[in-house]
């Protein structure tokens, strides 16, 4: 079993090896995500329609708000869960 | 960038990882993967995204430690395998 | 009570650390809009200023500073924040969460900048609820109460 997981692993490994071979150089500037129209918006439009210096910031909160929330909501229902689960009742 | 502290800091990460999977102490586990969430922060900075450096610093190596070592105080501590 | 929790080194650097380490959470929440930073990171370094003083001067007395009621208040009161400034858009006639609809200040980039502010303290205060809770239900239980040193 432990053999197998070990062949498994090592062709996974191999095949990953093979594929970043294809990734963008790092920082490339001709790389398709950073040439793609959407990039190239938000590098010019985030600050004056957000008003945020930090454009991570600014797709967080702004252009993605509705994710976030739901991100919060997902924290949230995780504590709340943990804390019906766990909870211990003081008698 | 600085190519040989990336290659040792890579070197370390998967040096990390291996001893985490392979300890038997659960508790050394769980503080060799602290240092991996440490030296993974570190590389994400290195890497210009420090937000993703300041999140991973602050969960992975603080909270997530924490709430493990919270979690095994209360199970036996040892792997079966 | 362990052998940690005995040291007079460990309790006083705790005892002094604590605020300091609250206010650079406050600072991240508040910066994060103009730097590296933001509501999740900094909440989680608030809880873990939190967590900290629970595991040094014990969980009972971590209670006394974040009782379980008010950990429930706080989670669901960040997340209210978040939705209500969403719906605050609606009702002004944008669409949700868009912020530049509300007409608080002549610049509509400014107003945004402010409301992405009230939305980052809002997804701070969840974090922070959500991990001191997290932390307290995890837990093992302690038999024995003592007080805090003043």
């Amino acid at each position: 079993m432990k053999t197998l997981a070990l062949v498994v692993v090592l062709i996974t490994g191999a095949m990953l090896i093979y594929a970043g071979h294809d990734l963008p150089a790092f920082g490339d500037i001709n790389s398709t995500a950073y040439q793609a129209p959407m990039t190239q918006y938000f590098i010019e439009k985030s600050v004056p329609e957000s008003g945020v210096p930090n454009i991570v910031t600014a797709l967080l909160a702004s252009y993605r708000g509705y994710d976030t929330l739901g991100e919060t909501a997902v924290i949230f229902t995780a504590g709340m869960a943990v804390m019906l689960l766990l909870r211990r009742r003081e008698t | 960038m600085i190519w040989i502290l990336d290659i040792t800091m890579l070197f370390f990460l998967v040096v990390c990882a291996i001893a985490a999977i392979s300890i038997k102490d659960l508790l050394s586990a769980i503080i060799i993967l602290s240092a991996y969430s440490l030296i993974m922060a570190i590389v994400w900075v290195e890497m210009h995204s420090v937000d993703v450096g300041f999140t991973e610093a602050a969960v992975g190596a603080g909270i997530t430690t924490v709430l493990f070592i919270a979690t095994l105080a209360r199970t036996e501590g040892r792997s079966e395998d | 009570m362990s052998k940690i929790q005995e040291s007079v080194i460990i309790r006083t650097v705790v005892r002094i650390m604590v605020p300091f380490i609250e206010l650079f959470a406050l600072y991240v929440i508040m910066h994060g809009a103009s730097g590296p930073g933001g509501g999740f990171q900094g909440g989680v370094i608030f809880g873990a200023a939190i967590i900290l003083y629970a595991m040094i001067y014990g969980i009972a007395n971590g209670k006394k500073k974040m009782s379980d009621s008010l950990d429930r208040i706080l989670a669901s009161t960040g997340l209210t924040i978040y939705a209500a400034t969403g719906l605050a858009c609606i009702a002004f006639g944008g669409m949700f969460l868009q912020y530049r609809a509300v007409p608080l200040l002549s610049d509509p980039a400014q107003v945004s900048k402010y409301l992405i502010d009230l939305v980052e303290i809002g997804i701070g205060i969840t974090v922070l609820a959500v991990m001191i809770s997290l932390f307290f239900d995890i837990s093992p239980p302690e038999p024995e109460v003592e007080e805090a040193e003043e």
